[in-house]
């Protein structure tokens, strides 16, 4: 037990209480989007995997670290292009049309 | 510098959940995910900034390699695909944060000192859950892809063996702080192998209409993971942003269980749709074919026009004549609307991003609950490949298999269309009443030539 894991515990269970109370009212039509832009949070693994490769040493500790970054930094890019590219095409009605970027 | 890295930790952490909230308005949702994605870049950039990092070239050489393919396989997806991209980008994750926790434990023994209690524990749960997300999501992805097939794959007694297989992991990861120093490696590695033959075992027997809520539950579980990586790693933005995902991914999976009227213990024990069940209601009149002539006439001439799109249509890819079907009704004063099932296509919303890809404004897509009521005004209703979400028999046959799934009502309308290809039956395996109804009529063909049949044939009648 180290001294911080209470404090860690701490704002674990603030941030399990603030993913749960700000899921309550979604429409449908963002459910797929959701899940997929918080499929792209939990990329931030890749710090983990950062952390972890910045303190490899040997062989085996530099494979296995260098394949968890690689991992996380597919999760994290290719999450959030993917959740861009659904957003880009909600629009609101024909006459914004014109107007909207593409 | 560990301060201000600290600091940073919880700018990226406020931007996460700022990003989750304006992801829960249409209007603001893109910035949402670009407000995510800034807090990913400042919580990246501090994590390397000052740090004395060994393996650069490494580290830069996955990073590089790893975004590329990112980038790359996000842009090239097709939209219909897009579920089963979110499950293998999700599976990374799950991968990733196994091998964080096997990197760790690997460098502690290394120092020649096994984490204590504190750091083993969630380590091994990341094995554990990591890897299950891996494989899991990769069997989700396959079956999605129909590399295999879509059908629940079990056995008799499949359940008993995968809580066996669980029990006994659990009792491994139990073990693993207990044995011998020397013993404690080999014992990981048993881990991470027992869980991805779970991830495996836990996902084939989940039928594909099921398949949406399986990805939602492995992204919770990466989310976990990624918090308990937090815990190992003594990392704030880790603990934070996974919890968030953790809870509001487990939130997610039920909405969607509940709007399939499934719980979530049956999704996972239940092996739905392994057998073509004969179930249905057995009386069947006859059905009544129409052709694209009649169609247009009907839409032409009726002041409601409502269209049920399901997956079918995304498959033929005919978003975009139903989008020019909308706007030649449109042009004639037909009010058109889109009625979508919460589960159309194959996730919640799924249905909305592919209408929105062919330019339908999202103000004329309807949830379930709010045309419900206005089935019984409505003309003419066009279901272009759907079948399970209009089924009567859920509301109808308690025989049925899908009893009690929410429904859209569209008998409830004076004419029903249906094109399908085929009288197959749909994802779930189950015969459909509707299609024997005295105001219903068949229109067969692919979604692509029948609403391009249609739309001639709308021109003609002008």
């Amino acid at each position: 037990m180290h001294a911080n894991l209470l404090q860690e515990l701490f704002s674990f269970l603030l941030a399990v209480f603030v993913g749960w109370s700000l899921i309550t009212k979604i429409p449908p039509v963002l459910h797929t989007p959701l899940m997929s832009a918080t499929n792209a949070i939990h990329g931030v693994l890749i710090v983990g995997a950062l952390i972890v490769i910045a303190t490899a040493s040997g062989p085996s500790q530099l494979i296995v670290a260098a394949i968890a970054v690689l991992l996380a930094t597919l999760n994290v890019v290719g999450g959030f292009v993917v959740t861009d590219r659904m957003l880009e095409m909600f629009r609101k009605s024909p006459s914004e049309k014109g107007q909207a970027s593409k | 510098m560990t301060s201000l890295r600290e600091a940073a930790y919880m700018v990226a952490a406020i931007l996460f959940i700022v990003g989750v909230m304006r992801l829960r308005n249409p209007a603001t949702a893109r910035s949402g995910n670009q407000v995510a994605a800034a807090g990913m870049v400042i919580a990246v950039a501090f994590t390397m900034i000052g740090s004395s990092i060994a393996n650069v070239a490494v580290l830069l050489a996955m990073v590089v390699v790893g975004a590329v393919i990112g980038t790359y396989s996000a842009r090239a997806v097709k939209m219909t695909a897009m579920p089963q991209m979110v499950a293998v980008f999700n599976g990374m994750g799950g991968g990733a944060a196994a091998l964080i926790a096997l990197s760790e434990a690997l460098q502690a023994i290394g120092h020649g000192s096994y984490p204590g209690l504190a750091e083993a524990v969630p380590g091994l749960f990341d094995m554990l859950v990591g890897s299950i997300s891996f494989t899991g999501s990769i069997i989700a992805f396959m079956k999605l892809q129909e590399w295999i097939t879509g059908r629940a794959i079990s056995f008799k007694g499949q359940n008993v063996v995968n809580a066996i297989i669980l029990v006994a992991l659990v009792a491994l990861a139990v073990a693993v702080p207990i044995a011998p120093q020397a013993d404690r490696l080999l014992l990981d590695w048993i881990l991470i192998a027992g869980a991805l033959v779970l991830g495996v075992s836990f996902v084939l027997p989940v039928g594909g209409a099921d398949m949406p809520v399986i990805i939602a539950l492995l992204n919770a579980f990466t989310g976990i993971a990624a918090a308990a990586a937090g815990f190992v790693l003594q990392n704030d933005v880790l603990i934070v942003a996974g919890a968030l995902v953790g809870s509001s991914g487990t939130i997610l999976t039920l909405i969607m269980s509940r709007a399939m009227n499934r719980s979530i213990f049956n999704v996972l024990f239940s092996a739905f749709g392994s057998k073509v069940t004969a179930k249905g209601s057995s009386e069947r009149g006859e059905i009544h074919p129409t052709n694209a002539e009649e169609v247009g006439m009907l839409c032409a001439y009726a002041q409601r026009v409502v269209i049920v799109p399901g997956y079918g249509l995304a498959v033929a890819r005919a978003q975009q004549e139903c989008k020019d079907l909308m706007d030649a009704l449109v042009a004639r004063g037909v009010d058109v609307r889109f009625a979508i099932h919460p589960v159309a296509g194959r996730m919640p919303g799924h249905m909305n991003v592919l209408l929105a890809e062919a330019n339908v404004p999202y103000d004329r897509l309807y949830d379930m609950d709010d045309i419900n009521p206005e089935f019984q005004r409505t003309d003419v209703v066009l279901v272009v490949g759907a079948n399970d979400v209009v089924n009567p028999d859920a509301r109808e046959n308690p025989g049925s298999p899908i009893y009690g799934m929410p429904i859209l009502n569209v008998d409830q309308a004076k004419t029903v269309i249906v094109n399908k290809r085929s009288m197959a039956a749909g994802f779930a395996g189950i015969d459909n009443p509707l299609f024997f109804k005295p105001n219903t009529m068949m229109y067969f063909g692919d979604a692509k030539g029948a609403l391009q049949g249609l739309l001639q044939a709308l021109k003609e009648a002008a």
